[in-house]
């Protein structure tokens, strides 16, 4: 073996990979704390139960879809339509609220689901099976989707009087009617759980990292590349369903020009600050959460700091830029430690 | 070796990719308990073979026969399920998963009852096989930390855990150093005892008269022959490969004349690749840089290049030095890098042949930035002419020419530039007998009207032929020296592998 | 392996020329054919719709409304055929609007100038993309998204959900007149108007770059093996930070024009105009992945999404429902060329 004074040493690198992917959720969450100590210097009142809340209420909505998009960009993808697949569900789901009353507001979740999945499956078929590339499909879909949505709707919105009450409370009150946890957090947590159970322990799980990581070898592992592409887009999907009814639970209304307009990009921002690879192969359900909180954590800070709404759009370009960069570098300084490149 | 009915046959293979058959009429058969040695120029059909019985590619005619069985390998998953593996000439890995799940990918253990990925166990089985197999990584390592030759492993391990019966390695030596092929050996010869049947592609007659059972030659998609080592020699193999006795393969004319150095390294380094590299290369000289794959001398070739960052040393050129940070500073000195990997870094694959050739001398060709297409047109014909490139028109995509042919349009590319200085990197990989010794003849006369010229070879009688002086590189220094007189093919192996000779 | 063998017809081979037959069929095989194709089928049947369709006039007048569109898909050719992409072009143009209009309102710098200032920043913009995928090495995909976002989030900020001039001024407040209306200035005794000369003459110079200069060569080098370029002496960092700064300014530009267009800069101008442009182009013939593709494409397929709108206007398609066409109709470009690629091998 070398000496220790052996500049070419090769020594293993496992140590520092572990350690700066463990840098990363630490990193966030340091963030998360230079956010809050810095809002709270400047207002003191930060803290306390409707601003709590007010975060809480933003992490459902985004996590849901972004565990999605995780798996998406792990397998080297991207999904710029969630948006629109969440606008369409609720859309179509809030319709069918407004015209039959009595609708049980759980088989109305379960069609938002399946609506979102079978708009999700459109994507992947094209992806998986007609090889048309993720950013052009979506990109596609994004319009084709939202043209649907007016189509159907007539332009017009579903107002807060169409949203059944039952479905509104699941955004006010939690289990055991306490009020800092309301159900759609649960339901959240509940969707990241078995986002980790899935990629975790299941062979399909498995197989995502697999062809995000070398989509060759995966194909000559007998992995099927088409179906597993076409799997996490029909989830991507479904989620995105999902995610239109907790828009209508949230917000008591879905309107079709509005709706999910420029979701993609938060939901972007939340999986890559939550330390998923852009160049695919690597991501985790806990980063991805913790990106959600954060940014969650951002939006209400600015509105309680008094920063108008019009710099969220700069404010999330801007932390996804850094993310983009920050990740570059740390990738190019850890192959030039372990390999000289 | 008792006479059992085969493990695997084939009967009357054809193959054909759009219309040009690369496998004609293939009678191939594989004993259990055997290493099977393929042989054959780039081009035979060896790989392609092997990848139809491994379901990578579907036959244009004839009959797979497994154990008396005719069967049909649609792909490489079903092949496993078969009972057959593969193994790589490059490493076929996850980077961002570890060892164990490379291993089991698809075909984790699952728990009982749940269902679920048992990833203990799995950690449990890998940790037994790496074991058997002599490795003492960590099954929890990311592979994307190690190093070919351990990837390599990883996939043997693969290999291993399928219980496969047969076993086809894709030239697995390629980039091994000798005590990792002495230990693939061994852990073949473990598998052949066991009843495995292997059938081994290498280049290196020296590696398949050493571990072959039975040797088959194939040339141009035709099985010309099986022999067994005992029976047979070197030449005799040579002969049926190439179809024609070889006199000289290389040669080299003696009378040069060596004048100033043209290009001088000193202590030249970079983290993790090299250390401390000092020598220099006089103008009409061919230097051949000798050592192991992986003992650094493609990094040196692309620092020297710009490809590859410096951390300290100089570089002089013409007594001057320089500083080169990328290519395009290197081939404004007149140093030119030829590219180990030809159709990675050295061609651009669709475009055609002409385009290939001009693209390093554009602005040349080219002064005001206008294209001049009739002059790239003449130039390209010119060296068609010169080196003799074989092709249907000059236009085609470069894709489609042979590996020869390929390598001769990177070559022309760099004459063109009209270097000082030519790092050539394996120069003759992968291409046939005859375009090797074209090649060969054009170094020598470069060098005869004073081109100064680095060769990398891993193949010793071309560079014990070839150079006028050999420096040898070991785990990233120089571990030797050797004028032409002085090297001699003990010595300079003794150097790259750090063995002490006796009685030098 | 057979060795040397020249006769006449390698000869004829190694110079490069061919028959007829052959040159016939090199043009049936190209996909710029089809654009070419889908064009006249498309007026065709839009003149079988609409006697609009005939009327010179109405259809120059139609290319103004989305010509910006045309003049932004010209960078975009350069940066998909070197095997990239710009999600930001629409943010860039309306960056630059709102910031010419801040410029010239707000702290009353000359138009002139202005102008000048709005060309330079759009430059700048489409540079500072370009150094972050060339320098840096980041994927074009994720930059332009992360600049997708944060140009128009630069322009919300600057103008808000206002609009220069302010919607709270009164008629007092406008834009110079030689400035405004640049669509209902005509060249003299034709119906084709100014935006549209723009359009053409930018996409006939920068398709002479593309095609005849050592640069064009270069943008399709990179395109199709980036590392061989590079080892073939090509400058691949500059080539990039240039097409990238090129989009950039096209982009301004096509902001500028919109300005003049609608007298008014906003935030939102050209929301979600990327997708036209990145349709344009791909329509084209342009490869998604790098490496081929053509300016002639590009400009044969924006007229072809021209038509397709003016044709969906006066059939009375609304405007969602037409972004919804446009999105099909990039997937379907891209099933087409995949297909044509098989049929080819």
């Amino acid at each position: 073996m070398t000496s220790t004074t052996d500049t070419l040493h090769r020594q293993s690198s496992s140590s520092l990979a572990v350690q700066l992917s463990r840098f990363r959720e630490i990193g966030i969450v340091a963030f998360l704390v230079i956010v809050i100590i810095v809002t709270v210097l400047l207002k003191p009142n930060f803290i306390q139960p409707i601003n709590i809340r007010s975060i809480l209420l933003w992490i459902p909505l985004l996590s849901v879809v972004a565990m999605g998009q995780m798996m998406v960009i792990i397998t080297r993808g991207i999904d710029v339509s969630v948006g629109s697949i969440l606008a369409f569900s609720g859309i179509v789901v809030g319709m069918i609220f407004r015209d039959f009353p009595e609708f049980n507001i759980y088989l109305g979740t379960l069609l938002g689901i399946l609506l979102g999945a079978m708009l999700g499956a459109i994507n992947g078929g094209l992806i998986a099976w007609l090889k048309v590339p993720p950013i052009i499909t979506t990109l596609g879909t994004l319009s084709a989707y939202r043209g649907l949505v007016f189509i159907v709707s007539g332009g017009r919105q579903i107002d807060p009087n169409h949203v059944p009450t039952a479905l509104i409370r699941w955004s006010q009150r939690g289990p055991f009617g306490i009020q800092w946890v309301p159900w759609v957090v649960i339901i959240a947590i509940v969707v990241a759980l078995l986002t980790y159970a899935f990629l975790r322990f299941t062979k399909m799980g498995r197989n995502i990292y697999a062809i995000g990581g070398n989509p060759d070898a995966a194909k000559l592992r007998g992995i099927s590349v088409e179906s597993t592409t076409f799997v996490v887009y029909l989830i991507t999907g479904g989620l995105a369903g999902l995610a239109g009814i907790l828009y209508a639970s949230r917000f008591g209304f879905v309107n079709p020009g509005e709706t999910g307009v420029g979701f993609e990009l938060t939901v972007i921002a939340a999986a890559i600050i939550g330390g998923t690879n852009i160049f695919g192969g690597s991501g985790t359900v806990l980063g991805v959460f913790l990106g959600c909180l954060l940014l969650g954590t951002i939006s209400v800070a600015l509105a309680v700091l008094g920063v108008a709404s019009t710099w969220q759009l700069a404010v999330y370009g801007f932390v996804i830029l850094l993310a983009v960069i920050v990740d570059g570098i740390i990738q190019r300084e850890l192959q030039r430690a372990t390999t000289g490149e | 070796m008792t006479e059992n009915s085969s493990e695997m046959r084939t009967k009357g293979i054809d193959m054909a990719f759009g219309g040009v058959y690369v496998l004609k009429d293939i009678d191939f058969e594989i004993y259990p308990g055997e290493v099977h040695g393929l042989i054959g120029e780039n081009g035979a059909g060896k790989s392609t073979l092997i990848k139809i019985l491994a379901g990578v590619h579907q036959p244009k005619a004839g009959e797979i026969i497994l154990r008396d069985e005719v069967v049909h390998v649609p792909n490489p998953h079903a092949a496993v399920d078969m009972g057959i593996a593969m193994i790589h000439q490059e490493p076929q890995t996850f980077p961002d998963l570890d060892v164990a799940e490379n291993i089991f990918i698809g075909r984790q253990p699952m728990t009982d009852g749940l269902r679920r990925v048992d990833w203990s166990k799995m950690y449990g089985h890998a940790e037994e096989i790496l074991n058997s197999l002599g490795v003492e990584f960590d099954p929890h390592t990311k592979v994307r930390v190690l190093s070919i030759a351990d990837q390599q492993m990883v996939e043997m391990a693969g290999a291993l855990s399928q219980n496969a019966q047969i076993l086809f390695m894709d030239e697995p030596t390629a980039a091994l150093t000798p005590t990792e092929v002495e230990d693939l050996f061994a852990i073949m010869n473990n598998l052949r005892e066991q009843g495995t049947a292997i059938v081994f592609i290498s280049h290196r007659l020296e590696e398949i008269f050493d571990i072959c059972d039975r040797i088959t030659v194939l040339r141009d998609g035709e099985l010309i022959g099986e022999r067994k080592p005992k029976d047979t020699t070197t030449d005799e193999i040579i002969h049926m490969m190439v179809g024609r006795p070889l006199s000289s393969l290389y040669e080299r004319n003696v009378e040069q004349k060596i004048g100033e150095p043209v290009l001088e390294v000193k202590n030249l380094s970079r983290t993790q690749k090299f250390d401390d590299i000092t020598f220099d290369v006089k103008a009409g000289e061919v230097v051949g840089l000798a050592g192991l794959v992986g003992a650094g001398r493609t990094d040196v070739a692309r620092a020297l290049f710009g490809a590859l960052g410096i951390d300290s040393g100089t570089i002089r050129i013409d007594g001057e030095e320089v500083k080169i940070t990328r290519p395009r500073e290197a081939l404004a000195y007149g140093l030119v890098y030829v590219p180990e990997d030809r159709q990675r870094n050295g061609l651009l694959m669709q475009m055609s042949i002409e385009k290939n050739m001009t693209l390093a001398v554009l602005e040349r060709i080219a002064p005001n930035g206008w294209l001049n297409e009739k002059a790239e047109n003449n130039i390209a014909q010119e060296y068609v002419k010169k080196l003799s490139i074989v092709l249907r028109n000059i236009r085609q995509p470069v894709r489609e020419l042979s590996g020869g042919n390929q390598q001769k349009v990177v070559l022309s590319k760099w004459l063109l530039a009209e270097p000082r200085v030519m790092l050539m990197d394996e120069p003759t990989r992968g291409i046939d007998i005859g375009a090797k010794s074209e090649v060969h003849r054009l170094i020598g006369e470069l060098a005869a009207e004073g081109m100064a010229i680095l060769m990398i070879s891993s193949e010793l009688p071309e560079i014990l032929a070839m150079s006028d002086r050999i420096i040898v590189m070991r785990e990233g220094r120089i571990s030797g020296h050797f004028t032409k007189e002085e090297a001699t093919a003990e010595r300079v192996i003794a150097a790259a592998t750090g063995q002490v000779l006796e009685g030098a | 392996m057979t060795t040397n063998e020249t006769n006449v017809q390698t000869q004829n081979s190694i110079q490069g020329t061919s028959s007829t037959g052959d040159r016939l069929r090199g043009i049936l095989v190209r996909p710029e054919f089809v654009t070419v194709a889908l064009l006249i089928l498309a007026f065709v049947v839009g003149s079988l719709m609409s006697p609009y369709f005939l009327d010179a006039v109405f259809l120059f007048n139609y290319t103004s409304l989305y010509i910006e569109v045309g003049i932004m898909a010209i960078g975009m050719t350069f940066i998909i055929i070197s095997g990239n992409i710009d999600l930001s072009v629409a943010s860039i143009l309306a960056l630059v609007a709102s910031a010419a209009g801040v410029v010239y309102f707000d702290l009353g710098v000359p138009m002139v100038m202005t102008i000048v200032i709005a060309l330079t920043l759009g430059t700048l913009l489409g540079w500072l993309n370009g150094a972050l995928v060339a320098r840096l090495k980041l994927p074009a995909l994720a930059v332009t998204l992360g600049t997708w976002a944060l140009y128009r989030g630069a322009a919300q900020i600057l103008v808000g959900d206002d609009s220069r001039p302010r919607l709270a001024w009164t008629r007092e407040f406008m834009y110079p007149e030689w400035f405004t209306r640049i669509h209902r200035v005509y060249i003299p005794g034709t119906p084709i108007p100014v935006p549209f000369v723009i359009f053409l003459v930018l996409a006939i110079v920068l398709g002479i770059v593309l095609y005849k200069t050592t640069f064009g060569r270069w943008v399709y080098a990179i395109g199709t093996n980036e590392d061989a370029a590079r080892y073939s002496g090509v400058p691949t960092h500059r080539v990039k930070m240039l097409i990238f700064a090129l989009t950039g300014f096209l982009s301004g530009l096509a902001g500028l024009i919109m300005v003049s267009r609608l007298s008014v800069a906003r935030y939102d101008h050209a929301r979600g105009w990327e997708l036209d442009v990145i349709t344009a182009v791909v329509l084209g013939g342009t490869d998604i992945f790098g490496g081929r593709g053509s300016m002639f494409g590009t400009v044969v397929a924006f007229l072809l999404l021209i038509f397709l709108r003016t044709g969906m206007g006066v059939a009375n398609v609304k405007a969602e429902s037409q972004l919804a066409v446009i999105g099909s109709l990039l997937i379907l470009a891209i099933l087409v060329s995949n297909l044509t690629e098989k049929l080819r091998k």
